[in-house]
């Protein structure tokens, strides 16, 4: 068998964009080789859920009580019962909090080779080629894996969902739930939603952004009036947060919020892989960092190797 | 309760990053290394829980490049006990043998939690700490932002995406992947790292797992393409400013 296989990845009733992500590329993949593509769903009572899989060739399920909602310990168990009764050439999983638990757990547990953090993957010549992130983005690596099977740990964003996005009714196999999902170290005790901001960053048409370049809690004033000029709001990379010199509810990216803002002005973010999932999308990307390798610049729109501190005051000054 | 957090240096991003003349790998002679930001984290997180509950903080890491003063920094915010792994690793090193090594140290120590750095930045296939339980054949939850430990488990706060978390409860012994302190981690001023070193002693461990595997191999490093990006805007502040107010009034924004 060489087929391969996805991790769909659902919260809360959705699925993620990177499950149709993954689907997509993995549409391709499977073409490659001729062969098939595989959706692994784990959850509990998944029927309504399997028609948004249509990109899939088949699905195959596992339900369990202790599968609705995520376990990394319960859902580790299940998805290596679906691997070794598919028996794929591939595994796709996405780089997302809970793909962080499963893929290198599967990895220790059957020892199957995995490359993360990847941006791009590829077969050629018969060999599975990859492209990762590292060190911030500042440098990709090109890898081959070797062996049966493989798996493959993408970022967010890194392909169009749209490829992967069809209706369908796909085949569906169920299998019996591993007997171990009786007998957890872990538990699950509740979701946990985030609190209601005084701004929903996600509405506004200007985002002032700011990251550890701003240096200290007394320099946010200067930015909020910035923002206020230009009528919008300021958001945030994480370290920003993990200070608290603002409220979570602010946080660009991966574990903060998905914004689309008419701009956004990047002041002293870096523009980690992280950083960048959060605000790719946005339509107009200004960044103004000191470094010029910073890999925000790959992204923006219009750059500036600068000071913040002597950019804005002036900037703000132009605006009236 | 006695927890272990693993160490790591990792460049400092701020730097300039070359690539060897092999291309496989970053040219390391005039490199500045710093912890691990999550490291930092993980460390601050155990020292807060060591104040709440007692018990013992011991900083861990693989032999290499700069560690004896990672270790006696930790030491100087109040780590207990300082070990360094040694062993002929493989090289490159990646995060299977990093784990496997670990494992082998850890494996008969009496400890109740591992905090380990959720993530580091220069590691290409997976995290050591979810790898480090499997090997050591105990539970793991990665993404942590907030742990509380009563009655012999621990309750973890997991980050996902849009800020939803989820609140699970682990039986211990455990590793968890720290993203973020309760509290911005704290501060070891030199005086402090410089008694540290005086006082205090690293303790040596060998690896009894030295063995690569699970790993891709890398073909070669590269840059990303620049200029794929964004359009640069020179001049001095002053100009760089009208600069970008007249795109903001092209594109209506302002
Ligand atoms: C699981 C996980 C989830 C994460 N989720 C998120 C997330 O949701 N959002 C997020 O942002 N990060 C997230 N991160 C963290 C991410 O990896 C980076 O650490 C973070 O984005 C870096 O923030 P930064 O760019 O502000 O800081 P740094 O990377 O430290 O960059 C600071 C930048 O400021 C520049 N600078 C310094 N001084 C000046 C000056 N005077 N003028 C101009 N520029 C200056 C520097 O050149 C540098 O490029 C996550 C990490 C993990 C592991
Ligand atoms: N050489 C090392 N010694 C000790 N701990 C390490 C080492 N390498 C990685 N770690 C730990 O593993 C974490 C995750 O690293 P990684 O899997 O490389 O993203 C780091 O944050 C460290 O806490």
């Amino acid at each position: 068998m060489s087929d391969v296989l996805v991790f769909a990845e659902h919260l809360q009733g959705n699925f993620t964009d990177s499950t149709f992500e993954l689907l997509g590329k993995g549409r391709e993949l499977a073409a490659a080789t001729g062969d098939h593509l595989v959706a692994a769903l784990l959850g509990n009572g998944v029927d309504d859920m399997v028609h948004q899989l249509g990109a899939a060739d088949k699905v195959v399920a596992v339900e369990h009580d202790q599968l609705a909602e995520f376990n990394p310990e319960a859902h580790t168990l299940a998805l290596k019962a679906v691997v070794q009764a598919v028996n794929p050439a591939i595994i796709l999983i996405p780089y997302t909090s809970m793909g962080m638990d499963l893929a290198s757990a599967l990895s220790a547990d059957l020892d199957i080779p995995l490359a993360s953090y990847v941006a791009d993957v590829r077969v050629e010549d018969g060999k599975l080629v990859t492209v990762s992130q590292m060190y911030g983005g500042k440098v990709n690596v090109e890898s081959e894996i070797a062996g049966n099977q493989k798996i493959v740990s993408v970022l967010a964003g890194a392909f169009p969902a749209d490829a992967g996005k069809k209706e369908g009714s796909p085949a569906v196999e169920k299998l019996d739930p591993p007997a171990e999902l009786s007998n957890l170290r872990v538990s699950f005790k509740q979701l946990i939603e985030p609190e209601g901001g005084d701004v929903d960053i996600t509405q506004q048409d200007v985002l002032v952004s700011i990251g550890r370049g701003i240096q200290s809690e007394e320099n946010i004033p200067m930015v909020e009036e910035l923002a206020q000029k230009l009528g919008g709001a300021v958001s945030a990379s994480r370290p920003i947060i993990d200070n608290k010199w603002l409220p979570k509810s602010r946080q660009v990216g991966k574990s903060g919020l998905k914004v689309k803002p008419k701009l956004y002005l990047a002041l002293g973010i870096s523009g980690a892989p992280e950083h960048i999932e959060g605000m790719k999308d946005a339509e107009l990307i200004i960044a103004i960092n000191s470094d010029p390798n910073a890999p925000i610049f790959e992204y923006a729109h219009y750059g500036v190797v600068g000071d913040l501190f002597d950019i804005v005051p002036v900037l703000k000054e132009k605006l009236g | 309760m006695n927890i272990i957090v693993p160490l790591r240096q990792v460049p400092d991003l701020v730097e300039d990053l070359e690539i060897d003349a092999s291309g496989k790998d970053l040219d390391r002679e005039w490199l500045k290394y710093k912890i691990n930001e999550f490291d930092d984290h993980a460390l601050e997180e155990a020292l807060l829980l060591k104040e709440d509950v007692g018990g013992t903080v011991t900083a861990m890491a693989l032999d290499g490049d700069d560690v004896d003063k990672l270790l006696f920094t930790a030491a100087a915010k109040g780590a207990d006990k300082l070990i360094k792994v040694t062993g002929d690793f493989p090289q490159p090193l990646s995060s299977h043998a990093i784990a496997r090594a670990l494992a082998s140290a850890i494996q008969g120590m009496d400890y109740q939690l591992i905090l380990i750095g959720v993530q580091a930045v220069d590691e290409l296939d997976g995290q050591v700490g979810v790898l480090l339980a499997h090997y050591l054949g105990v539970p793991h939850v990665s993404v942590v932002t907030g742990v509380q430990v009563t009655n012999g488990k621990a309750v973890v706060h997991k980050e996902y995406a849009g800020g939803v978390m989820g609140e699970f409860e682990v039986t211990l012994p455990a590793v968890l992947g720290i993203q973020a302190a309760r509290q911005t981690p704290r501060y070891a001023p030199v005086s402090r790292v410089r008694m540290a070193m005086r006082k205090s002693t690293i303790e040596e461990v060998s690896a009894s797992d030295t063995a690569a595997g699970g790993t891709p191999e890398i073909r070669k490093l590269f840059k990303p393409e620049k200029g794929a990006g964004a359009q640069m805007l020179d001049g001095s502040p002053e100009e760089v400013a009208e600069k970008i107010v007249s795109i903001l009034k092209e594109k209506g924004i302002v």
